[in-house]
């Protein structure tokens, strides 16, 4: 490598996906014993009464996170990925949605808790970074009462120490000139800054789980590389939890130890990143993964689309909810809802796993009856085979 | 970078727009002046695409807009076709605009809410089209039906019964519809989830092929651009720091900055490095008071005296390869 553009040089957290993190946590969730996981979220749902219809944006998920480990949920728009954090961090305030299931922190049941006692919980415990820094911070409160308000209320600080803080915190998030910056409202800053701040805010009571939800999505991709960058440095020196909602599956590629995909309010696929990226077993991913253009293809590679558009989330088909955009879809996936099956710490919803016999089959059978989906993934499955060949 | 000069320009007949030295200046408070665009030139030959990529504020969009006189560029030439748009009175330049149609980001806002499909996509006929109904018609459904929207069904249709993706594509029905010879698209993917990105980007490829289109793609996902272009210009503060034709501009970037952007992408690949000493330093600086000589010098980490005193220019790395910077990125080094 040839160009070095820093003073800082790496740090310990470039290698991911094997490192002894995710082992850890692949060992105790296979013991099944050991600590208490930070978060454990089982059969979570969140509905919302629309005209008497209710929308299922988030259906039965269930995971956990353990303290150190950032988990990634990867969506596209609608696939319930913001409702879910919203909905675990207990800030769902539409007054139609109704969550059920059980969210635990540290062993503590948060679903049914009112707000007065979450507060507890929030900025201490569990904080959130949103993805868009211009509407998240107050437009005509100046940066500095916006960084110390919690450290005054959760941790009773005086209004010096808390200001002190908050230079070091803005210190952390490396903005230059941090007491001079203090003074500033939000639109003196740049998006970038911007989001430093609400990530400096975030961080000011020291929480053990930090939700970033689109954290970069507004962002420059320059900007984005710096984010993610301190948020895995502040994640791996503050032994956080993390969970990562993002659209873009090269965001959380090398940036976590765990991932799960969400379709139309489920999980349907999750793994560590690393098996995850080398064994995709559910349709979704494969094709969500195949539409992505790649700077490492050569210009003009005709891209594998997603064909059609996700289903209405009110009235979702009966059996598998990805089925009418699925090359391998099969008479089964219309009747009967497929279930999400582990096998070795690797979860999918699918009864034709990529990769599989049947889907082999299903798939083969598919284009001879020229389904418009099957033809795209063919002729990519083919390139692929041929350039490996 | 901060580069000027023309030396990358094609001596080549089938040059359809060619850009020299294009200006765009606006006026900011107190007499100031926002330098949007400051001497970007480029061509484009017939049926090719050419990528223009760089991040918020490097004046992109900009120069799409005034290559279509819209706003007139400050200063500096656009042909098409050899025809100087830049000196066009306001009637020749609208019988021009059938020629130069554009795309927009936002598909949505970009169609009329209160009116119907057929007349949104018929609306340039309107103006420079056949007047009766049932030729317009004819050409709408054709051209509604290449980009795979069922015509009867959307003729009397409005933009909000259809999805993000399917606006996009009636957007693009509207632009073709006049057969023009270059469309300018400015982020037409950039709104979009990424399965239906795809979509847009093979349905552009393969509306290429059938009609021959010369496209301008405005876009800042690098891999984007890479999947749909010919040649790629990278820009930065109204400037353009490096020209290549596409696999060798990835392979082989030779501007500190492209390769910054390059290296800031985030590819979904588990085993790429992140590199975190790929940190740039500093803000981009204001387009009022932009930086003397190369505009990229007060981030650049190889900048020196000679980069504050004297803008580079464009030179040749290699065939068709184009950078303007006194450092160049050497392969071996």
């Amino acid at each position: 490598m040839y160009i070095s553009y820093t003073t800082s040089g790496r740090s310990e957290v470039v290698s991911r996906g094997t490192s002894t993190c995710w082992e850890g946590v692949a060992l105790s969730s296979v013991d099944g014993s050991s600590s208490t996981p930070l978060l454990s979220v089982r059969n979570l749902r969140t509905h919302f009464d629309v005209g008497g219809h209710a929308v299922k944006a988030v259906d039965g998920v269930s995971f956990v996170v353990h303290e150190g480990m950032t988990l990634g949920v990867v969506g596209e728009s609608g696939s319930g990925k913001t409702v879910l954090s919203r909905s675990i961090m207990g800030i769902n305030t539409a007054s139609n949605a109704s969550t059920t299931g059980s969210v635990r922190y540290n062993g503590t049941e948060l679903i049914g808790k009112s707000k007065r006692e979450l507060r507890d919980f929030w900025g201490e415990e569990m904080a959130m970074v949103f993805q868009d820094p211009m509407t998240s911070l107050n437009p005509v409160v100046r940066i500095g009462r916006q960084l110390t308000e919690h450290l005054r209320a959760h941790k009773k600080m005086s209004k010096a120490a808390a200001t002190e803080l908050a230079i070091q915190l803005l210190t952390w998030v490396r903005i230059p000139e941090p007491e001079q910056r203090l003074s500033n409202y939000p639109h003196q800053m740049s998006g970038g800054m911007r989001q430093r701040v609400c990530i400096a805010i975030a961080l000011a009571c020291s929480p053990h789980l930090l939700f970033a939800d689109e954290p970069t999505t507004a962002l420059d991709v320059t900007v984005q590389h710096q984010i993610l960058n301190l948020l895995s440095q502040q994640q791996s020196e503050r032994k956080m939890g993390m969970v990562l909602v993002t659209h873009d599956l090269g965001v959380v590629a090398t940036r976590t130890d765990e991932i799960a995909v969400m379709y139309a309010g489920k999980i349907v696929e999750k793994a560590s990143t690393s098996t995850l990226f080398s064994d995709m077993r559910h349709p979704y991913t494969q094709s969500l993964f195949w539409s992505i253009p790649k700077t490492s293809e050569p210009k003009h590679t005709r891209l594998s689309a997603i064909v059609g558009r996700p289903p209405n989330l009110a009235a979702l088909p009966v059996g598998c909810s990805f089925a009418d955009r699925c090359p391998y879809v099969q008479p089964i996936c219309r009747e009967v809802e497929p279930q999400l099956t582990t096998d070795s710490n690797h979860s999918f919803a699918c009864h034709l796993p990529v990769g599989s016999a049947d889907a082999d089959a299903a798939l083969s059978s598919n284009i001879a009856q020229g389904l418009a989906q099957s033809e795209a993934a063919a002729i990519r499955r083919d390139a692929q085979t041929g350039a490996s060949a | 970078m901060a580069g000027s000069g023309t030396s990358h320009l094609r001596q080549h007949e089938d040059v359809v727009l060619r850009v020299e030295n294009l200006t765009v200046e606006f006026p900011a408070k107190g007499g100031k002046v926002v330098h949007a665009v400051s001497g970007i030139s480029f061509d484009v030959l017939r049926g090719e695409t050419l990528g223009l990529v760089g991040e918020s504020g490097c004046g992109k969009s900009t120069t799409g807009r005034a290559l279509l006189q819209l706003p007139a560029p400050t200063g500096g030439s656009v042909q098409l076709d050899g025809e100087e748009l830049t000196s066009l009175n306001r009637s020749a330049m609208t019988s021009r605009r059938t020629d130069i149609q554009m795309i927009f980001q936002d598909p949505i806002s970009s169609l009329n809410p209160r009116r119907t499909i057929g007349k949104i996509v018929a609306e340039p006929l309107e103006v420079w089209g056949p007047k009766a109904e049932d030729e317009q018609w004819k050409l709408v459904s054709e051209i509604l039906d290449a980009v795979g929207i069922d015509p009867d069904s959307a003729r009397y249709k409005r933009p909000h019964e259809y999805s993000g993706g399917q606006c996009q594509r009636i957007s693009i029905a509207r632009a073709l519809v006049m057969e023009p010879k270059v469309i300018i698209c400015d982020e037409p993917v950039s709104a979009l989830d990424v399965s239906v990105q795809a979509q847009i980007l093979n349905m552009l490829e393969d509306l290429k092929a059938k009609y021959g289109l010369t496209l301008v793609f405005i876009a800042h996902d690098l891999a984007v651009v890479k999947n749909i272009s010919d040649r790629v210009a990278v820009m930065y503060l109204g400037k353009m720091c490096e020209i290549s034709e596409s696999d060798e501009l990835y392979a082989r970037p030779a501007h500190p900055y492209t390769r910054l952007l390059m290296d800031s992408h985030p590819e979904p690949n588990p085993n790429a490095e992140i590199d975190e000493s790929v940190v740039l330093g500093g803000e981009i600086p204001s387009p009022i008071n932009p930086p003397s000589g190369c505009r990229f010098r007060t981030r650049c980490p190889f900048a020196d005296e000679r980069c504050a005193a004297e803008e580079p220019t464009m030179t040749m790395v290699s065939e068709g390869h184009y950078v303007a910077c006194h450092h160049p990125l050497a392969e071996a080094s």
